[in-house]
């Protein structure tokens, strides 16, 4: 196991961020964090990273327990906590060298490891400009840099793609494979399904702060029991699939109840035409949405808050 | 990690700004003594200023005790409420930590990055002032040709200008002291805020209850504990023979809050939940 805990919990006064997660990771996979804002992503990685201290539970990254041995393990982590950051009135370039040099390790081959790690994520050329010239997704992309240096053998990630265009966000997605295919065990927790969906093996859903889930994702994307079919004649489908069909758009056609292979057999017996048949599989985001609730960020009325009509709430209102 | 700490401070233009802005206070005091020749008349005025007009060579000294109530006390604020709070506050504190940097071995190299700031601020003034001085109120009376003339000290008893060099180099190592101490309580502050602004004015208001608390007779049996209180002492310095009780005192008032304040800083910091 790359990353292991146990029972871990945060709270910050009367607020529970972090719950009882109990998160196994193992060695070499593209692990996905997800959840709505505010379920406990961050937290739950600023405590493997031992930037913020856990209320209880135990850590252990790389198999050393955190942040008992930060000095030993951190070197071997790179890490993208909530967006990057950087001195503002330098350049890229000074700034992974000033980063570089202050944590431990050798001032040697300083300068083509920054170069390197520069060249990694698409800034190769990047100028003297201090880095408040830059852009979000050039920014992003600096932050990814600073997270390279050193060949972490774990990359905990936090929102990598945020600020990338669309380009960027395929760059960044091809970088990371390929890192991950050479040994990195990557960690990244998004709340953008269709980033993890497209990049993951593994997934762990955060909801409230506790674990709602942590599996593989072709385990996840289990078949619903339902197939489509595409015909050029879907009336003809319907005549003789009598009430199984529950739904239909154009010429796609959502069958229940029927196994593939005898639907198809059954369709082209009664003689329709079938040019498309698959298995429907929920999708990530039905998972996700099963699992967890609205986040942080939604506020909604409280029941007892309700507006009553006829009585404003004035200063001698019920608080 | 200090010489990390080092760079980031040198390139910084704040810190440049703060040490231009020490240096032209005196200098614009200079430029107005020597073209109106209207020295505050002794005992009244900043110290020394009555003297600076005879003899350019005290000029450093009068620059010292222009800058060190307001000004230079100001400049430590901005720069040290800034050490842990501006990382905080522009992200790179995380980022810090996680190269990792350990939280003591950070604070260490802030506590120094300050200390190379007042220093440098002190002997910036001090030298920047010596040359104004000399420039506009040249070497005193009696000079010889080509070099330097005896300067009173307060007592009235001249010094050689060699004497006045160490007395100098000592004043400055003593405000410095001071300063630091100052520095200290900063990045203490530092440490408990994510807002600079908000442990630069916490510093601020730490001079001035001090100030404000000196004259006080009520307060006359915690005043040798404020830190506001020695830093005049060095002006004994110049004074012959050199009156060292208040200096001692001051020194070990100074390192108290030195010590303290990074005690407390590193207390506070060791175990903070690093959230911004």
């Amino acid at each position: 196991m790359i990353v292991a805990t146990s029972g871990l919990t945060k709270r910050f006064g009367r607020v529970t961020a972090v719950d009882g997660v109990s998160l196994q990771v193992q060695e070499g996979v593209r692990f996905g964090l997800l959840g709505p804002n505010g379920s406990g992503k961050t937290t739950l990685v600023r405590m493997l990273l031992g930037l913020v201290h856990a209320t209880s539970g135990s850590i252990e990254v790389l198999g050393e327990p955190m942040p008992r041995r930060a000095r030993t393990v951190l070197p071997r982590v790179g890490a993208l906590v909530e967006g990057p950051a950087a001195w503002d009135h330098l350049s890229g370039r000074a700034n992974l060298r000033l980063l570089d040099a202050a944590g431990p390790g050798r001032a040697r081959h300083r300068r083509r490891r920054v170069d390197a790690v520069l060249e990694q994520v698409g800034l190769g050329g990047v100028d003297r400009r201090p880095v408040k010239a830059y852009s979000l997704g050039m920014r992003q992309r600096l932050g990814i840099a600073a997270a390279l240096l050193r060949e972490p053998e774990l990359l905990l990630l936090d929102e990598p793609t945020n600020g990338l265009d669309p380009r960027g966000i395929q760059e960044m997605r091809a970088l990371l494979t390929s890192l991950n295919e050479a040994g990195t065990t990557v960690v990244l927790s998004s709340h953008l399904l269709t980033e993890v969906e497209a990049l993951c093996t593994h997934v762990g859903v955060m909801d409230r702060g506790r674990l709602a889930l942590s599996s593989e994702l072709g385990a996840l994307r289990t078949p619903t029991g339902r197939v489509l079919v595409r015909s050029p004649e879907p009336d003809a489908v319907v005549g003789l699939l009598d009430g199984q069909v529950v739904d239909r758009r154009g010429d796609t056609l959502t069958v229940r109840g029927a196994e593939p292979a005898a639907l198809n057999a059954r369709l082209v017996s009664g003689g329709v035409r079938v040019t498309g048949l698959t298995e429907e599989r929920r999708t990530l985001e039905q998972v996700v949405l099963e699992l967890t609730g609205t986040g942080n960020d939604r506020v909604d009325r409280r029941p007892r808050e309700a507006v009553v009509p006829g009585r404003s709430r004035g200063a001698g209102g019920p608080r | 990690m200090i010489g990390v700490e080092l760079r980031l401070m040198l390139r910084r233009r704040r810190v440049w700004l703060c040490w231009v802005l020490l240096c032209a206070l005196p200098t614009l005091v200079a430029i107005l003594l020597a073209t109106t020749r209207l020295a505050p008349p002794p005992g009244r005025g900043g110290a020394f200023l009555s003297a600076v007009v005879s003899n350019g060579q005290i000029f450093p000294a009068a620059a010292l005790a222009l800058v060190i109530p307001i000004f230079l006390p100001i400049t430590v604020a901005i720069v040290a409420g800034d050490t842990v709070a501006g990382e905080a506050s522009a992200g790179t504190l995380r980022y810090l930590l996680v190269r990792p940097v350990g939280r003591v071995r950070l604070l260490w190299a802030k506590l120094i990055s300050v200390a190379a700031f007042v220093l440098l601020a002190v002997l910036f003034v001090t030298l920047v002032s010596y040359v104004v001085g000399v420039l506009a109120f040249g070497f005193g009376p009696d000079a010889s040709i080509g070099g330097a003339g005896a300067i009173p000290s307060l007592s009235g008893v001249e010094l050689t200008p060699l004497d006045v060099v160490g007395r100098t180099a000592a004043t400055v190592g003593y405000l410095a002291l001071c300063m630091l101490a100052l520095g200290a309580v900063g990045l203490f502050f530092s440490t408990l805020t994510d807002s600079p602004l908000a442990a630069t004015l916490g510093v601020l208001a730490f001079v001035v209850a001090s100030a404000a608390l000196q004259p006080l007779d009520a307060a006359a049996a915690i005043e040798p504990y404020l830190p506001t209180s020695h830093w005049l002492a060095w002006i004994d310095l110049y004074r012959d023979p050199i009156l060292w009780t208040n200096l001692r005192e001051g020194v070990l008032v100074q390192l108290g809050y030195v010590v303290i304040a990074f005690g407390a800083a590193w207390a506070n910091f060791s175990t903070k939940d690093v959230t911004t």
